[in-house]
């Protein structure tokens, strides 16, 4: 592989606080190495912003592995940038060319407010997850592990749905902005496990509640969110979560 | 450089038969009256495994609980990278697992240098805990006939680790976030997320509350409660590039030391085989390979040293399975510090591959035809793509290569059998205190250990301290809440005025050379000396040279990083020092001067058989040494050995 240096224009999203007015800002950097990654790449920026004196670009970022969730970044108008399942902090700088120009925004919802740069809140996941995203079981009084036993394939599948790493993208990729491809994976989950069967009702009821109240929009099934999904979350989800939902619905009703 | 305690240091372990000491210190344990408990309050720091298993058990119990964390969300501490798997000695394989042999391989996977009592309780609270997660919806893998699955992970000859796929971490935390939600929803627990604990508060020799940093606004405040209880992880970023997320510090471990509490063994730091190697100056983190990947990966590197061939033109007989042919019990499995040491020596001795001849194969070659590419993906497909992520080489047509790198720290803050630290009131769990896995953790072992520590230790003995302690009511005007909240202003301030020419982040890179170089994988006298001056000098030129930008009235994260790496500095002086004063080698600390003729750890029993826990005094001030001397009743103090 081409350990060739790259020059890269970045435009960046700045923004001083939550009420502040924000800016496109361009910067060059004429010495990208394309082996690394795009986070260290701003930690590249924002040690020569500091040298200069200048406040450099506050970005969410912990683990770097892809699995806290906490990177975020529009990247050219798409959602964790250009590569298929992949988080922010796991694009490689390989994966653009020497002359790009890139464009880096926060996510752009309603419900998740600008604090800094590209910094957004995002508790109303949390908020959203009070609200059922669990089974409510006390420490001490479980039975058994092996006592109910859980076709490997559905396991498989609950693990495929449970894997969600919280991080936004689906609502930043909506055009709606809507949270439906969060939501589904946590009643997904809940729903194919046996462990999560008594609250099943109760549990997308208040969750969907709590979604509304928090300002996301609603599924016009444009599937944006599983394109932008890093961890690859199907919208199948969203089509057992509208099950889910209608299912509750009526038991209420009866 | 530093003095000794006269008194030997209380573990305060319970009388009786190892077996029955846990259920019997239960059985006399005092308890707060149901209506008694909503008058307590508890703060939790940190919503890793222990913090989030703690904070929702002792919500459900009815106490008032308030939780921070450093992160926008409680669901990403760093707990949440965990790969690999979690013990528990349930023996569902039927391969002879027992919770004697769970203790027994902690006890000989730490060298000798754990407790015996937490070490025997730890193995046998480890099935509650696999129940109690089943009971959660975690989806555990399963077998084709519905049961829960099991691998082997290192320094075992059993089968006992629960897994998720290459995201146990990730399952095991979002069931304890779920917990702690419902108790957020229930209005028994407060949340306080993107908050950094700066200080504790002692108030009458007791811990009391914590000045927080709201890291939006920049304001400080003042929490008290009657119990305090540090979740808040490990320190391997002191080595600035590590396994750990970037977040992690020892900046609230580091702030009760400084307020009293006892550090120990800070110099038993555990660096993990299997890694992907560093590739540039610019690295901002090292990436984990889990240790699972060893159950079917081979390691090798060529026989020829400097041998230029790829590895797929490298025929066996030209290969140097070395862990295999060193340790031929235990082959690809030894235990962690066993197969840095051998990794390292190879690379040393010129035999490493990759472009900076610093790394070794790890080759699924011979698993992939054995079982199929298909079942190799199903059990490590994240794992691989991850790698092929970052490395942009496709694991599954040439091995990968990994070199060893920091991963774990299995010195804390110093607890007793309670999970108390020598301040009353102050309770540490987790990664964060020094724990039960001696001078090196088996794989899989963190996890157990902290949902123990939160889910099951600590809910039974902070109750059993309010119920017999009766802190009294203070309120914040109290003076020593008021000094701790100036201090850890003017702290931020002082950072700030230094306005020097160098960002925190360069120091911190500077400060991780210099203790890998010389307090990682292998340490010499001479090595740690120098250690010692070049951190002393590193601080200086911190305070003296360091530069912050922006406001401290918002967020502001390269402050955020300048107070960390402004604690590392003080923690790292204790941490060389800790390994300059242990003259044997045990476990991940290698002592250069102290290893048998064919490159094993030598321990040294008659010295050094004990738990150094250090006393500060002031910075850059000779600390005490207590010394909590450890006792081997249960399994006899022996050679490890995995040949
Ligand atoms: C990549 C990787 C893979 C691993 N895989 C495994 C595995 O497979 N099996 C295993 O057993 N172990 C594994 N480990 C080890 C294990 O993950 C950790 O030891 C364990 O998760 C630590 O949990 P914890 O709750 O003690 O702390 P953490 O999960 O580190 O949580 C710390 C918490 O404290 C908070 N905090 C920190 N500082 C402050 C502060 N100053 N103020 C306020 N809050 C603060 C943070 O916000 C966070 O909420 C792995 C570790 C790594 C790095
Ligand atoms: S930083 Fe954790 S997912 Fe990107």
């Amino acid at each position: 592989m081409s350990d060739q240096r790259m020059r890269i224009t970045l435009k960046i999203w700045r923004q001083a606080g939550p009420q502040a007015r924000g800016e496109f800002r361009t910067y060059r950097l004429d010495d990208v190495n394309p082996h690394m990654s795009f986070l260290e790449m701003l930690d590249v920026l924002n040690e020569r912003l500091i040298a200069q004196g200048e406040d450099p670009v506050a970005f969410d970022h912990d683990c770097r592995e892809g699995i806290c969730g906490m990177c975020s970044l529009m990247i050219n108008g798409q959602a964790h940038g250009p590569l298929k399942e992949t988080t922010t902090c796991q694009l490689h700088m390989r994966h653009f060319r020497d002359g790009d120009t890139i464009v880096v925004e926060p996510w752009r919802a309603r419900a998740f407010p600008i604090v800094k740069d590209l910094v957004v809140d995002r508790s109303a996941f949390d908020r959203i997850m009070a609200a059922g995203g669990y089974v409510s079981v006390n420490t001490g009084n479980a039975p058994e592990a092996n006592t109910i036993p859980v076709p490997k394939d559905t396991a498989e599948k609950a693990l495929d749905a449970a894997q969600c790493i919280g991080c936004g993208a689906c609502v930043a990729a909506c055009k709606n902005a809507s949270a439906m491809l969060f939501v589904s994976a946590k009643v997904s989950h809940l729903k194919l496990m046996p462990q999560g069967h008594p609250e099943r009702q109760r549990r997308v009821l208040r969750m969907v509640a709590q979604m509304d109240a928090e300002g996301f929009g609603g599924c016009t099934n444009t599937s944006e969110c599983e394109a932008a999904c890093p961890m690859g979350i199907s919208v199948e989800n969203i089509a057992r979560l509208n099950r889910e939902y209608l299912r509750a619905e009526l038991c209420r009703e009866s | 450089m530093f003095t000794v305690a006269s008194e030997p240091l209380d573990g305060h372990v319970p009388e009786g038969p190892l077996p029955e000491k846990w259920d019997s210190y239960r059985d006399h344990l005092q308890l707060v009256s149901p209506n008694n408990k909503r008058k307590f309050e508890i703060i939790v720091v940190g919503t890793g495994l222990a913090g989030a298993s703690a904070a929702a058990s002792l919500a459900e119990l009815g106490f008032n609980v308030k939780s921070f964390c450093i992160q926008d969300s409680p669901r990403r501490a760093h707990s949440i990278a965990a790969q690999g798997g979690i013990n528990a000695a349930k023996n569902y394989p039927n391969d002879g697992d027992s919770v004697w042999r769970l203790f027994y391989d902690t006890i000989k996977g730490g060298d000798f240098r754990a407790r015996e009592a937490n070490v025997y309780r730890l193995a046998q609270i480890s099935p509650k805990i696999i129940d109690h997660c089943v009971a959660q919806g975690i989806p555990f893998a399963r077998e084709y006939g519905g049961l829960l699955a099991n691998r082997s992970f290192g320094g075992a000859l059993v089968s006992r680790t629960f897994y998720a796929r290459g995201q146990t971490g990730q399952q095991l935390l979002l069931g304890a976030y779920g917990a702690l939600l419902r108790q957020a929803d229930r209005g028994q627990v407060r949340i306080y997320p993107r908050h950094e604990m700066l200080d504790l508060i002692v108030i009458d020799g007791r811990a009391r509350g914590i000045v927080v940093r709201n890291l939006v606004t920049g304001a400080f405040s003042v929490h008290l409660a009657h119990a305090v209880l540090i979740c808040t992880g490990g320190y391997g970023n002191v080595f600035y590039l590590s396994t750990n997320a970037k977040g992690c510090n020892v900046t609230a471990t580091w702030r009760c030391h400084r307020r009293g509490a006892y550090f120990a063994n800070p110099c038993f730091t555990q660096i993990h085989p299997t890694c992907i190697p560093r590739s540039g100056d610019y690295q901002s983190k090292l990436t984990l390979m889990s240790e699972s990947l060893r159950n079917d990966g081979r390691v090798w590197v060529p026989k020829k040293p400097h041998d230029p061939r790829p590895p797929n033109e490298i025929p066996d007989e030209e290969r140097d399975y070395f862990l295999e042919r060193r340790y031929p019990a235990y082959g690809n499995m030894v235990p962690r510090d066993v197969a840095s040491r051998a990794v390292k020596e190879r690379c040393d001795a010129g035999y490493g591959v990759g472009p900076t001849g610093m790394a070794v194969y790890l080759d699924f070659r011979d698993a992939i035809r054995r079982d199929g590419i298909e079942v190799i993906r199903s059990k490590y497909g994240n794992l691989f793509d991850m790698y092929q992520k970052i490395t942009g080489d496709d694991p599954y047509q040439v091995p990968m290569m990994i070199y060893p790198a920091v991963h774990y720290t299995m010195g804390g803050l110093w607890v007793d059998y309670a999970l108390q630290s020598n301040l009353p009131g102050l309770f540490v769990l987790g990664e964060a205190n020094f724990s039960d896995h001696g001078a090196n953790r088996l794989g899989a072992s963190a996890l157990m250990q902290g949902l123990a520590d939160g889910y099951f230790i600590a809910p039974y003995t902070v109750g059993d301290y309010l119920a017999r302690s009766k802190p009294e009511a203070v309120d914040a005007s109290h003076p020593a809440a008021q000094e701790a909240l100036k201090e850890a202003q003017e702290r931020i301030r002082r950072i700030q005025g230094v306005n020097g020419k160098r960002s925190a982040d360069s120091i911190h890179r500077e400060l991780g050379m210099l203790l890998w170089d010389k307090c990682g994988m292998s340490r010499s006298a001479k090595g740690l000396q120098e250690a010692l001056e070049g951190v002393r000098a590193l601080r200086e030129e911190f305070w003296r040279n360091v530069r912050v930008v922006g406001l401290g009235e918002q967020l502001n994260q390269n402050l955020e990083h300048a107070g960390r790496v402004a604690d590392f500095l003080e923690f790292a002086e204790l941490m060389v020092l800790d390994a300059l004063h242990r003259n044997e080698s045990c476990g991940g600390h290698f002592r250069e001067e102290y290893q048998t003729p064919d490159g094993e750890a030598l321990r040294d029993d008659e010295n050094f058989c004990y738990v150094a826990a250090w006393e500060f005094t002031g910075v850059g001030e000779p600390p005490v040494l207590h010394k909590e001397p450890l006792k081997f009743e249960a399994v006899p103090l022996q050679t490890r050995s995995y040949k």
